[in-house]
């Protein structure tokens, strides 16, 4: 079916803003707004799409949204099983499988965020403010599989990512030697890519490796520098055929390879599984598909010019270039420190955008949209020439990845 | 899901007006979510026996408990009570309270136990200083009663 390759054809996003400052519009709202610009960049009209894909339980429910939107027929809705930010390149790969199977012609990916009209990511719904419940504490009913999971993080207060993530990231510290001064660089790093980004939440706010240093503790090694931003806002992917990107104005970015999923045991990941396999546990627990991502695309590490890598918190960053083989495991920090991850010099120019870190937390959809204009020659901080892209979705959760080609 | 009677049952067991243990959290932290798969390590914890449940026919420990062994596929399994020792395999300092009145910073880590089949788990670290935790540090079982009802496995150094 080589006619029917996929390929991204078309890239869009509301404004980004601190969680909580979109409080006027709805979530779906700002779905939509997402979606209609990415149909609009691609050339589209909204009659063209009939396939809507999302991730990590998304409350923008696709049935509605194609109702909304007056979409002709709705013949794919998919939801990535993977929690978190892990599935967001898996939504795009899933889009990838519904095209060149035939099942849908145009699938656009979305995701939005309005934590001030829900509750905010970090807090882990928590009110510590709160009074507490006049009744004894006691064992509650858990709901789900998730929260009986939950269960055995819960009353050791882990509720919030920030010190979930500390966890893994705290034995790669006393197992290689890791140092915060290496998790700075990548945030003061990121803040510099964010700073001629106007999208960017961060943008107009310089960070030196000294403030980074004055941020708050929040869950150590984590100071509130090492933990990506809270934020409001929506973006979208269009995902066809290469046979109909071929009729459209904007040059299309092909999707050479795609892979998801957890390692045996993984479950949550660290989060509630305290049993993740030694050899893995202070790893993004990306290694195994990173391979098998590698061998779908046909590439090595050194293949890619571009990067665009999923930070929800810097020693996740660290450990996921181990795992996708751009240095040794243990090297992570060095290979920090040598500037590998700056856009200007370096050998890995890394999260073009600001990431997650300095331009905006909308699950890591905002880092393939990054991905596609870094191939399109679009980003604001521009690698020269680049045709391989690398995009990830949460590490230390169950994951996923792309491999993007200029066309 | 279970009901209420199955809690009542621990109350019975450890006896209601039993002595309270020391206390490090306060009352409004999270409180523990379980379904009747993962009940029975709470209702163990109610008469202080940490436990893993540990499959009855290879013999495979597991932790949180789960339907079936990942291992042979059995579906049967049992209890296996640990004596409470471990070393810290990681940690972290947090600085940011779950619930009113909680004393800042506190260290949840993530416990090797010994005799446990190789097994871990998530907890707190107490009587210590948080700065002072490390990893691979010696501790042990203390457990706090934070209501007739339930009671909640953490370590502190061993003595």
């Amino acid at each position: 079916m080589s006619g029917r390759k996929a390929c991204i054809v078309g890239v869009g996003e509301t404004q980004y803003a601190r969680w909580g400052k979109i409080g006027d519009v709805t979530e779906h709202a700002l779905a939509c707004q997402a979606i209609q610009r990415a149909v609009v960049d691609a050339g589209l009209s909204m009659k063209d799409v009939d396939g809507l894909a999302s991730f990590a339980e998304d409350r923008n429910e696709a049935t509605f949204l194609a109702a909304e939107l007056g979409l002709p027929a709705l013949r794919f809705a998919n939801m990535v099983w993977l929690p978190g930010g892990g599935g967001g390149c898996a939504a795009v790969g899933n889009a990838a499988m519904a095209v060149e199977t035939g099942q849908a012609e145009v699938v656009v990916v979305y995701r939005s965020l309005c934590q001030g009209q829900f509750f905010r990511f970090g807090t882990g719904g928590v009110d510590a403010s709160a009074p507490p419940d006049p009744a004894p504490p006691t064992v509650q009913p858990a709901n789900s599989l998730m929260l009986a999971s939950m269960g055995f993080a819960m009353p050791y207060g882990l509720l919030m990512a920030a010190a979930a993530y500390a966890l893994p990231t705290r034995r790669h510290m006393h197992l290689y030697g890791t140092r915060p001064e290496q998790l700075g660089l990548l945030a003061v790093t990121f803040r510099e890519h964010a700073s001629r980004n106007p999208r960017a939440v961060m943008g107009q706010k310089p960070m030196t490796l000294d403030d980074y240093f004055a941020s708050p503790m929040i869950a150590d090694p984590h100071r509130l520098f090492d933990c990506c931003l809270e934020s409001d806002g929506a973006c979208a992917v269009v995902v066809t055929t290469e046979e109909r990107a071929r009729d459209l104005a904007r040059r299309s970015v092909e999707i050479l390879a795609s892979e998801q999923g957890a390692p045996q045991g993984y479950a949550f990941g660290p989060f509630t599984n305290a049993n993740i396999a030694d050899e893995i546990y202070a790893t993004g627990g990306t290694e195994e598909m990173a391979k098998r991502l590698w061998g779908k695309a046909g590439l090595k590490p050194s293949d890619v010019d571009v990067a665009q890598i999923y930070d929800h918190f810097t020693g996740c960053v660290l450990m996921q270039v181990e795992d996708y083989g751009f240095c040794a495991r243990g090297e992570g920090g060095a290979f920090i420190e040598s500037g590998a991850l700056k856009w200007n010099g370096g050998s890995l120019p890394t999260n073009t955008h600001g990431g997650s870190l300095s331009e905006a937390y909308i699950h890591g959809l905002n880092h393939v949209v990054e991905g596609v204009r870094s191939l399109r020659g679009e980003s604001t901080s521009p690698v020269d020439g680049a045709e391989v892209c690398l995009v990830t979705s949460g590490a230390c959760v169950p994951s996923s990845a792309l491999v993007l080609g200029r066309k | 899901m279970f009901g209420d009677e199955r809690c009542v049952c621990a109350i019975q067991r450890i006896g209601i007006g039993a002595k309270m243990s020391e206390r490090f959290f306060p009352d409004g932290m999270p409180q523990p979510l379980a379904d009747t798969t993962t009940l029975p390590f709470w209702e163990a914890a109610a008469e202080h026996r940490l436990v893993v449940q540990r499959c009855a026919d290879c013999g495979q420990t597991r932790l949180p408990p789960s339907p079936v062994c990942a291992e042979c596929q059995s579906d049967r399994s049992d209890w296996q009570e640990v004596s409470g020792l471990g070393e810290v395999y990681s940690f972290t300092i947090v600085h940011r309270p779950l619930a009113a009145e909680q004393s800042l910073p506190f260290v949840i880590a993530v416990i090797s136990l010994e005799g446990s089949g190789g097994l871990r788990m998530i907890s707190n670290i107490v009587g210590i200083a948080p700065e002072a935790v490390e990893i691979a540090m010696p501790v042990e079982l203390v457990w706090e009663d934070m209501s007739e009802t339930l009671a909640i496995p953490r370590f502190r150094p061993r003595s």
